[in-house]
């Protein structure tokens, strides 16, 4: 089963639109891989950041490793600069457990120090088993546990979201 | 049934390279490539292998190899305990098995195995309890697997691809575990010309069933290679007649200069350590902008955590 959900191009746009007010230049922005990458490039066009953008692959940081193992395939991450007291936003397509970010705060911090950390997602879709919060949410919807909300992306770079 | 492997197909230990399917090889190399950039941050550190205990069980001495196991599972936070056992209970007659059932009686997690006789990393995997993993870090004249993909590693690193080199081993096969696990890595990853070079006393015999060409001289195998890979002459094989002294061996098979120009102008030198200079390979090449001998083991840290992280991951 598949429903219709808002186009991801418009909801990215609305994000920018919500995170620039406050948009402090120095800010690094951070994804989380893959999904999130894929909306921290736009956001990084759509914010006009000059720094480039950073990316994370949380695999050596989850909590679920001794259960089901190393994701066959880790990329490498790659922050191209020292976050050592530096803003960041870190974005991710999809919030639900919160696992995601704590894994991906703990990484960012085995990397320095940054300023601060802020959160900005596509869709947050409930069901947080940790206390943490988005700061920015291009869509907030109740998806039932046994959903998954999957964002995808064509050959032509466009974005979908589904759920399933 | 492959002891190397899980039902669905995931590293169980790591013993030999031989019969792992290229798309392990692939993977161990691509988690390596990741784990690359830990050794450059802040903090030289991913919590993957937090909680767990490894043991490094030397039954023969060894720096190197032991030194990077050891840093490798300490940058995945694993606890490192070092056993050299040649000056321990072996001295004492304790067996084998009776060490290692002692061992896991202290909630071991992983054996990395380094011993004297061939096969002594199989015989411990047959024998311990579902939850441990052995790997092999060199086994008599048998195999030593992580050395062989941290040289695919450094080929990779610097060739970009398997597909269309040449790649020339050179020295004592016929006692070499790496030169064993090189050339089953070679095969595997598509290598299309993987060729032997050495005098008839240090060539295995029927070597060429492991799908490589011979060469007896130099000059003939060197010509147009991409990599050459040096191997370690033992002192101890000029006692055996095998050979009739070491400057013999280096006026024939040392890798000098001249030698070296007739490969392409672009090949890389690696050699598994510790060298004899002079003997296998002349100083100027050892230490000559060719030489990626010191980035190999830089890169046996990334493979050996790479190794490591597959194996401990999936068992609970």
């Amino acid at each position: 089963m598949t429903a219709s959900l808002p186009d991801a191009a418009s909801l990215i746009d609305a994000l920018a639109t919500a995170i620039a007010p406050g948009f402090d230049p120095d800010t690094r922005i951070v994804g989380i891989h893959t999904g999130g990458v894929w909306v921290a490039e736009r956001l990084h066009a759509l914010l006009r950041s000059p720094h480039p953008i950073g990316q994370l692959d949380i695999s050596f940081y989850r909590d679920d490793f001794s259960r089901i193992g190393l994701h066959p395939q880790v990329k490498p991450s790659n922050l191209p600069y020292d976050l050592e007291n530096r803003p960041l936003l870190l974005v991710d397509d999809v919030l639900h457990t919160g696992r995601t970010i704590r894994a991906a705060m703990n990484e960012l911090f085995d990397y320095g120090r940054p300023a601060s950390i802020r959160l900005a997602v596509l869709v947050d879709r409930g069901g947080r088993e940790l206390p943490i919060r988005p700061d920015f949410a291009g869509l907030v919807l109740d998806v039932p546990a046994h959903q998954n909300i999957n964002l995808s992306r064509l050959d032509d770079g466009h974005l979908t979201l589904s759920i399933a | 049934m492959n002891l190397q492997l899980t039902a669905d197909g995931r590293l169980r230990h790591l013993l030999t390279l031989d019969g792992l399917p290229r798309a392990i090889l692939t993977q161990i190399l691509d988690t390596a490539e990741s784990f690359m950039d830990v050794g450059e941050r802040e903090v030289k550190k991913v919590p993957l292998l937090r909680g767990k205990s490894i043991f490094n069980l030397f039954f023969e001495p060894s720096t190197r190899t032991r030194t990077t196991f050891e840093i490798a599972a300490k940058r995945l936070s694993a606890d490192v305990v070092n056993l050299n056992i040649a000056t321990s209970s072996q001295t004492k007659g304790e067996a084998i098995l009776d060490t290692v059932d002692n061992l896991a009686a202290m909630h071991a997690d992983m054996f990395i195995v380094r011993h004297s006789q061939s096969g002594a990393a199989h015989f411990i995997a047959r024998n311990v309890a579902p939850h441990i993993s052995v790997v092999n870090a060199g086994d008599g004249r048998h195999a030593h697997p992580t050395q062989g993909l941290l040289d695919m590693f450094t080929i990779r690193r610097y060739k970009g691809a398997f597909h269309n080199l040449t790649v020339a081993v050179v020295g004592d096969v016929l006692h070499s575990r790496v030169a064993r696990s090189q050339i089953h890595a070679l095969t595997t990853l598509g290598v299309p010309e993987v060729r032997v070079i050495g005098p008839k006393t240090l060539l295995p015999a029927g070597v060429e069933q492991m799908g490589v060409q011979v060469f007896h001289n130099m000059e003939d195998g060197l010509r147009d290679c991409d990599v050459v890979i040096m191997l370690r002459l033992q002192n101890e094989r000029m006692k055996g007649a095998l050979l009739p002294s070491a400057q013999e061996y280096f006026k024939f098979f040392g890798l000098t200069p001249g030698k070296l120009a007739l490969a392409k102008p672009d090949a890389i030198v690696m050699h598994p350590g510790p060298m004899n200079r002079g003997v296998e390979i002349d100083s100027e090449v050892a230490d000559g902008p060719q030489s990626v001998i010191l980035p190999q083991v830089t890169y046996g840290i990334a493979v050996r955590m790479a190794v490591m992280a597959m194996l401990a991951g999936g068992n609970g």
